[in-house]
């Protein structure tokens, strides 16, 4: 029972730091072509995301990979039962990957454009897609022992389109954050002027998810038994508030700081009101799928329950030096240089 | 059709379709990492402009298979559900730790490289290539890991109606999987030397046409006016050397490409005749059913006979011919022991073998092309270390074509070992019909099907377009 709510906790961790990683690339990705306003802008926050976008993704091939390893029915039902979003965040995901990195291999106006407008619309459908099938996981899926019975429209219900609305809208805000840090000039002002528009947006819509969730889910029991968990998204209201203030006092890397503190703490709310369903079931609370009923045995518990301590951390540590390594800004000059 | 047999269709075209690009990743990583190295050692240019050359090619190839690659995690689950349920608790753990140990590293450390050419030392960014050339290594050793063990289950035990891992030593130390990724790394350094030869050969065939064009036009112009003023021939001759000497660089550089893939891809040729015969050795212990598909062996026999040519027939049973025995050769193939016992098709039921006439037809021309490629290396060796190679077009223009052979032999060497090991997905424990989704239809699969068709084709035009384009872009 231990090692399976380790495993819970480190499924949790690795979607969460996937959240936080990839949701500023996201971000950028959506909105790099309203804020700039000529190609050596788009080079620019293109430059930004081209060094780490990739180890950024892996969190999600991890997490998957995770997923698989430690609750191998969890991850046969959550990919077969949805079935058309896994393929729409699978196609965004692939689209998206090859816009970044194909997208400066030739000169062509049209070419460039073109590319420009798949990696935007592929960073919108990516997290949105994404954040409509946790909120539906969130309400519980329409399974039973005899299988599933939902189709892909039925996914589109009030609750998992606001989730969908919030993951969107948090990103936005991250990637804002992110693009006014990396750039300079004209850049940095426009990014850090929509970053403090976009603070309302988030409020608005985490306000909405706040009040929702304990109609829609029953994600709020888990609080109710335990307190002491409200600590989780109290923290998470504090750090939309600390992205407010430290953004006014133009503190912009505390301030996307405290945005990458807000969607930890964000799914973590979600993930602890989940415990210990990982995909719980609206139609049968016995089919649904726990920490217990759909892990693996102890034995490969165990084993990668040693191989994520040992090297999750050392991910971690060199991805912080890779980002350390990269902390100036990225300026006209540099992206200019490269051919990449 | 079935949910499964679409999902088969859809997994052989994602899965066959993300092999073209890991090859020559794995190969060219290696390859781009030591002429860097060469370059931060000895400061010759030479080695600089290789690596740049070949890099950007690389760098295109990465992109397609880095994104491609994402769909296989997602196929398990999406279209094999009762697969996934059944061998989750052993075959998810090499795919976490593949992404943990392996796939983070090539992917963190290949944005370094790409972004880091003037942030760092030579000897550093030749590191970094090394590093992923190692991930990349690791990364396909992780995941040949995990298909090894559904040829050759072991170190498993059945728990409710699933398999559950009891030994991950049993798994690791498997003959089978390390006979096949020294089979698969041998044959993708291969690729990638053959990649560099058939381009280098191109380009040299390219260089010395147009400077036949332009010593032909050059001769025609001084034969019309003898008499023109010197200044205007002196005018010219100077043009012609500063545009010649940047293109005799050129000519360099490809030349000590090819040499260089040469020596690689000689030894990594003949590795694959030694992984080869390894590998089928396994085969024969671990799935009799698969090696009889492939050598078309009806009859079990002790000291079993090989015949250089050979057909199955297409839907019956039987050998449309059999020529040139040479007698017990299979058994020492197979076991290298000339008496040894080989099972044939005909002990199996007819619901328990391969289809026959694709596994052996792709097992004798993946097998044909092996040896080809030892002769075409040996051949390239000896020409380039000659400094024979200009003089001799015929090979260049062979090499050109020879280009694309790996390639079909790769792909051929996943057709049989997946179409051999039918009708099983878990050879011996699991069949394939049994292992797809159950809530979809095959309207589901075939409407992804589809889109996957649309998507990949379009990526291949446009991985196409940007190679040829890198190729023939050669800065000095």
């Amino acid at each position: 029972m231990a090692l399976q709510v380790l495993w819970f906790v480190l499924w949790g961790l690795l979607w969460a730091v996937y959240f936080m990683l990839d949701g500023f690339d996201f971000g950028a990705g959506m909105l790099r072509l309203f804020l700039s306003k000529d190609e050596s802008d788009r080079r620019v926050t293109l430059g930004s995301i081209g060094p780490v976008w990739d180890g950024n993704e892996v969190w999600l091939i991890t997490a998957g990979g995770a997923t698989f390893a430690a609750f191998p029915l969890t991850y046969a039902s959550m990919f077969s039962f949805l079935y058309l979003p896994m393929l729409l965040i699978l196609f965004s995901l692939i689209l998206r990957g090859v816009s970044v990195e194909l997208r400066n291999k030739d000169e062509g106006a049209r070419w460039r454009a073109n590319w420009d407008r798949l990696l935007a619309v592929t960073s919108f459908t990516a997290p949105l897609v994404l954040g409509l099938g946790f909120g539906n996981i969130f309400q519980g899926l329409r399974f039973d022992a005899s299988g599933y019975h939902a189709t892909f429209w039925q996914l589109f219900n009030g609750y998992g389109l606001l989730t969908a609305v919030l993951f969107v809208a948090l990103f936005l805000q991250h990637g804002a954050l992110w693009l006014a840090w990396k750039t300079e000039g004209k850049l940095e002002q426009r990014a850090g002027r929509l970053a403090g528009w976009l603070w309302f947006a988030v409020a608005i819509v985490a306000v909405g998810f706040l009040v929702a969730t304990p109609f829609a889910t029953h994600l709020l029991d888990n609080f109710v038994s335990h307190p002491g968990w409200f600590l989780v998204p109290t923290l998470a209201v504090a750090a939309l508030a600390a992205v407010k203030l430290l953004h006014l006092r133009g503190m912009v890397l505390p301030a996307f700081l405290a945005s990458c503190a807000l969607i930890l703490l964000v799914v973590g709310t979600g993930l602890i009101g989940l415990f210990p369903a990982l995909i719980p079931s609206q139609m049968d609370p016995a089919s649904s799928l726990t920490i217990t009923n759909s892990s693996s045995s102890q034995y490969t518990l165990r084993l990668m329950a040693i191989v994520a301590l040992i090297f999750v951390p050392i991910v971690v540590v060199y991805q912080f030096f890779v980002y350390r390594f990269f902390r100036s800004k990225t300026t006209r000059k540099e992206v200019e240089s490269t051919g990449y | 059709m079935s949910v499964a047999v679409l999902s088969r269709i859809q997994f052989a075209t994602v899965a066959l379709f993300h092999f073209l690009f890991v090859p020559l990743t794995l190969g060219l990583t290696v390859l781009v990492a030591y002429m860097e190295t060469r370059w931060a050692r000895t400061g010759d240019e030479t080695f600089l402009k290789m690596a740049r050359y070949w890099s950007r090619l690389l760098l295109v190839n990465f992109a397609v298979g880095v994104v491609t690659g994402i769909t296989l995690e997602f196929q398990f689950g999406m279209n094999w559900a009762e697969y996934s349920k059944f061998v989750g608790d052993i075959f998810g753990a090499p795919l976490a730790i593949e992404a943990t140990v392996a796939f983070f590293l090539e992917s963190t450390f290949i944005g370094v490289w790409m972004f880091s050419w003037k942030r760092v030392s030579r000897g550093v960014h030749a590191a970094v290539m090394w590093v992923v050339a190692a991930a990349s290594t690791l990364s396909a050793l992780w995941i040949l890991l995990a298909n090894s063990w559904m040829q050759s289950p072991r170190g498993y035990a059945m728990e409710g109606g699933r398999a559950v891992l009891t030994s991950f030593g049993a798994f690791l130390a498997s003959a089978y999987s390390w006979a096949k990724i020294f089979h698969v790394l041998s044959s993708a350094y291969t690729l990638a030397a053959f990649f560099i030869m058939g381009i280098s050969a191109i380009q040299l065939i390219r260089m010395k046409a147009s400077a036949a064009v332009a010593k032909k036009a050059a001769a025609g112009a001084t034969a019309k006016k003898p008499a023109k003023a010197a200044k205007s021939a002196a005018a010219k001759s100077a043009t012609a050397a500063v545009s010649r000497a940047p293109a005799a660089s050129s000519q360099e550089m490809f030349l000590r490409s090819f040499r260089l893939a040469a020596t690689f891809g000689i030894v990594t040729s003949i590795c694959i005749i030694f992984a080869g015969d390894l590998s089928g050795v396994q085969v024969a212990h671990w799935q009799p059913s698969k090696l009889a598909a492939m050598e078309g062996q009806w009859d079990t026999a002790k000291g079993a006979d090989f015949y250089l040519l050979e057909l199955p027939r297409l839907t019956r049973e039987g050998n449309l011919f059999e020529t040139l025995k040479i007698p017990g050769f299979l058994s020492v193939l197979a076991y290298h022991d000339p008496n040894a016992v080989v099972k044939g098709l005909n002990d199996f039921s007819p619901q328990d073998r391969p289809p026959v006439f694709v596994t052996f037809s792709a097992f004798r021309l993946m097998v044909g092309l092996g040896f080809l490629f030892v002769l075409l290396a040996l051949i390239a060796v000896y020409l380039s270390w000659r400094r024979l190679l200009p003089q001799n077009r015929w090979f260049l223009w062979i090499m050109s074509v020879a280009l694309f052979l790996p390639y079909v032999a790769s792909e051929l060497g996943w057709v049989v070992a997946e179409i051999g090991r039918q009708p099983w997905i878990v050879y011996g424990l699991l069949r394939t019909v049994d292992a797809a989704s159950r809530n979809l239809s095959p309207g589901d699969v075939l409407g992804s099907l589809i889109a996957f068709i649309v998507v990949y084709a379009s990526l291949a035009v446009v991985d196409v377009f940007l190679l040829r384009k890198y190729a023939n872009r050669i800065e000095d």
